[in-house]
């Protein structure tokens, strides 16, 4: 076992999208994630974050590439194996609206996967929901209700604690805050935090909220259309982004003070995202990138260490001309 | 300035099986030619309501805009207005840019059509003449191609396309009013930049007023001129841009600006929360709104309602916390320099 909790290898995940064409939602990301740490994943919608984020937990199956959980690949696990990953690796979805079962009460969406992996009494569960819906800042009597009795905030909640139900290492966290107003935004956020802190957890957390990404993750990744084009710790990246996109970005966040507003240049960036369908060759950021040249329309840049720990991937990036 | 809207003391009501919701109590503001208002609060302040009741959008008997409430728009009542004047005065005078562009623009109609409709209505304009009209709008709004694009079904266009198609709509017969519900609030950042950038170009353009409506502090204070911050269906404060970013005085205004995370600070420091919910507006509220939550609560607080104290022309609050017999409190720009 290596020091990485979760290890991404040239990790593709293709769909069918009609005949003859496929959509390529994640091209070739390698992620690592050192156990306790938040790796932060941000990007325009359609990048391929969420794709990435359920392959992650297998929720996927990858196309090709390779994902070690523990050191051990997760494609070739079986039976108990299979089992005993599906605990460790949890996943929050977007939406919470969407996410929980409108028939079931929130004590029964809790305890289903308390079921498939532990063998616990009644009393033991009753005591663990309880116990649960007190972490996540909820009271005790939620257990009986159903999910349309509660705030969308209360149903991130026990979409929470639904993940941590089954004591999982590792959490998948998809634009948990992105549906919610911004005050209910920093609860969620603090209790991530505060969860982390208590119980050790791993968390990929996955959001287009800039601004929130930094405050939560050590590290942080850029994506674009399927690829990483950047990756570094989150200082790094915030106040030193190389790469034209992040750059762009970073410039974009607007920020409720007007004297940081002042001095900032906004980078602007022309067009769309291309679609993912059988995309050209190259850099996939050539179209709307200034700096473009001849060699990024015909090489897809690989990504590169240009300072310790700080990873882009561009072929004009430390060239004179820039 | 030339005063373009006025509304005056509105109160809007709506009538559930639980009894009556008063979503909005005494909204007073006003907005002159080429200005840039923003309505900023959590969902359920009653934002979108006001923004709805000037143009009469809401559905009577279910919603009721009280008689007591007065919209006068470039002179004219739009409270007494007949279902045929409305129809004029809506995306003539003043055009709407829909929350959602995913679900706002109708599926089964390609965007030059939607576009052209009103175009057709308001300037009687031929088909010809309204086609090209509408290539015009779909250039200015920055979509490649416009003359196949015009053509498409919301479907084959992506979120920001379809939020631009709805601002080339709303803005097609050069309206006196553009308002904007939360513009943004389902697209990217880049996106994001664009789309603001686009509506201040034509703001200058052709010196339409904007109201914008939104929850994101950031986008306002990168666009708005001026902004009224409410609560419960009240206006708790309102002033410039600056006025409230840089010298705010309620605390709710405080609490907003506190819970989002600025790029300085450390990370994973404490954010602030603001606790508690806002209040049940079933229920009659004759104290400070705010009061539950606020954590300067004073006794008075509970018992009437705060007057609104005039700081500037511009710079109104309602807060006991400004009244002379009130102690001074550490404000959120006090703690957060310390």
């Amino acid at each position: 076992m290596g020091e990485y909790i979760v290890e991404a290898k040239n990790l593709c995940k293709y769909f069918k999208a009609g005949k003859n064409q496929t959509l390529k939602a994640v091209d070739g990301v390698n992620i690592q994630l050192k156990k306790g740490e938040t790796l932060g994943l941000v990007g325009e919608s359609g990048c391929g974050k969420t794709t990435c984020g359920r392959t992650l937990v297998k929720l996927y199956d990858a196309t090709s590439g390779t994902v070690l959980f523990e050191g051990k690949d997760v494609s070739r696990l079986r039976g108990k194996e299979l089992l005993g990953f599906r605990k460790d690796a949890q996943i929050i979805f977007q939406d919470p609206y969407a996410s929980l079962d409108p028939r079931m009460t929130i004590g029964e969406i809790i305890t289903e996967g308390m079921n498939v992996h532990f063998h616990m009494s009644e009393k033991e569960k009753e005591e663990k929901v309880n116990d649960l819906l007190h972490k996540v800042g909820l009271n005790a009597e939620y257990a009986n209700r159903f999910a349309h009795e509660l705030s969308g905030g209360q149903r991130q909640r026990v979409g929470i604690a639904r993940a941590l139900a089954i004591e999982p290492k590792f959490i998948v966290c998809d634009e948990p805050i992105s549906a919610l107003d911004v005050s209910i935004q920093a609860q969620i956020v603090n209790l991530l935090i505060k969860l982390q802190r208590e119980m050790g957890l791993t968390y990929l957390f996955i959001s287009h909220d800039l601004s929130m990404v930094k405050h939560i993750s050590d590290r942080v990744g850029v994506m674009y259309l399927g690829s990483m084009v950047e990756l570094a710790s989150n200082h790094a990246l915030y106040d030193h982004p190389i790469h034209p996109y992040t750059q762009a970005l970073i410039s974009a966040i607007p920020e409720a003070d007007l004297d940081e507003e002042e001095g900032k240049t906004r980078v602007h960036l022309e067009g769309e995202v291309p679609s993912p369908i059988n995309p050209p060759p190259g850099c996939r950021f050539k179209g709307r990138c200034k700096y473009a040249k001849e060699i990024c329309g015909q090489e897809m840049p690989e990504l590169k260490e240009v300072e310790p720990g700080h990873f882009v991937a561009c072929h004009m990036c430390g060239k004179e001309d820039w | 300035m030339e005063k373009i809207l006025e509304v005056d003391n509105l109160n809007v009501s709506f009538n559930t099986y639980a009894g009556e919701v008063k979503a909005v109590r005494g909204v007073s503001f006003e907005l002159s030619r080429g200005e840039t208002l923003a309505f900023v609060g959590e969902s359920g302040c009653g934002k979108t309501v006001t923004a709805k009741s000037i143009l009469r959008l809401l559905k009577p008997p279910f919603a009721v805009i009280k008689p007591e409430s007065k919209i006068i728009c470039n002179g004219k009542d739009v409270l007494k207005m007949s279902e045929k004047e409305l129809c004029e005065f809506r995306g003539d005078e003043v055009g709407m840019i829909f929350q959602d562009p995913m679900t706002s623009l109708n599926p089964t109609m390609t965007v030059g059509k939607q576009i052209m409709e009103s175009l057709m209505i308001h300037k009687k304009l031929d088909k010809k003449a309204a086609r090209e009209e509408a290539i015009n709008m779909l250039k200015m709004v920055n979509i490649p191609s416009p003359e196949k694009r015009i053509d498409n079904y919301p479907h084959e266009m992506s979120g920001g396309m379809r939020q631009r198609v709805m601002i080339a709509i709303a803005l097609a017969c050069n309206p006196n009013v553009l308002i904007a519900d939360e513009p943004t609030t389902a697209l990217d950042v880049t996106i994001q930049a664009q789309i603001m950038d686009l509506m201040m170009d034509l703001k200058t353009k052709m010196n339409t007023a904007i109201i914008l409506v939104t929850h994101d502090l950031g986008v306002v204070a990168n666009f708005a001129d001026r902004i009224q911050v409410m609560y419960a269906g009240e206006v708790v404060e309102r002033g410039t841009t600056k006025e409230i970013i840089n010298e705010s005085k309620h605390p709710y205004t405080w609490a907003l600006l506190r819970s989002v995370p600025r790029l300085g600070n450390e990370s994973k420091e404490e954010l602030y929360a603001l606790g508690g919910t806002p209040p049940d507006l079933l229920l009659p509220l004759n104290h400070c709104p705010f009061a539950d939550r606020c954590e300067y609560c004073m006794p008075i607080c509970k018992e009437c309602k705060p007057q609104e104290t005039v700081l500037s022309d511009t710079h109104k609050v309602s807060c006991w916390l400004m009244h002379e017999k009130a102690p001074k409190v550490e404000s959120f720009y006090d703690r957060r320099d310390k």
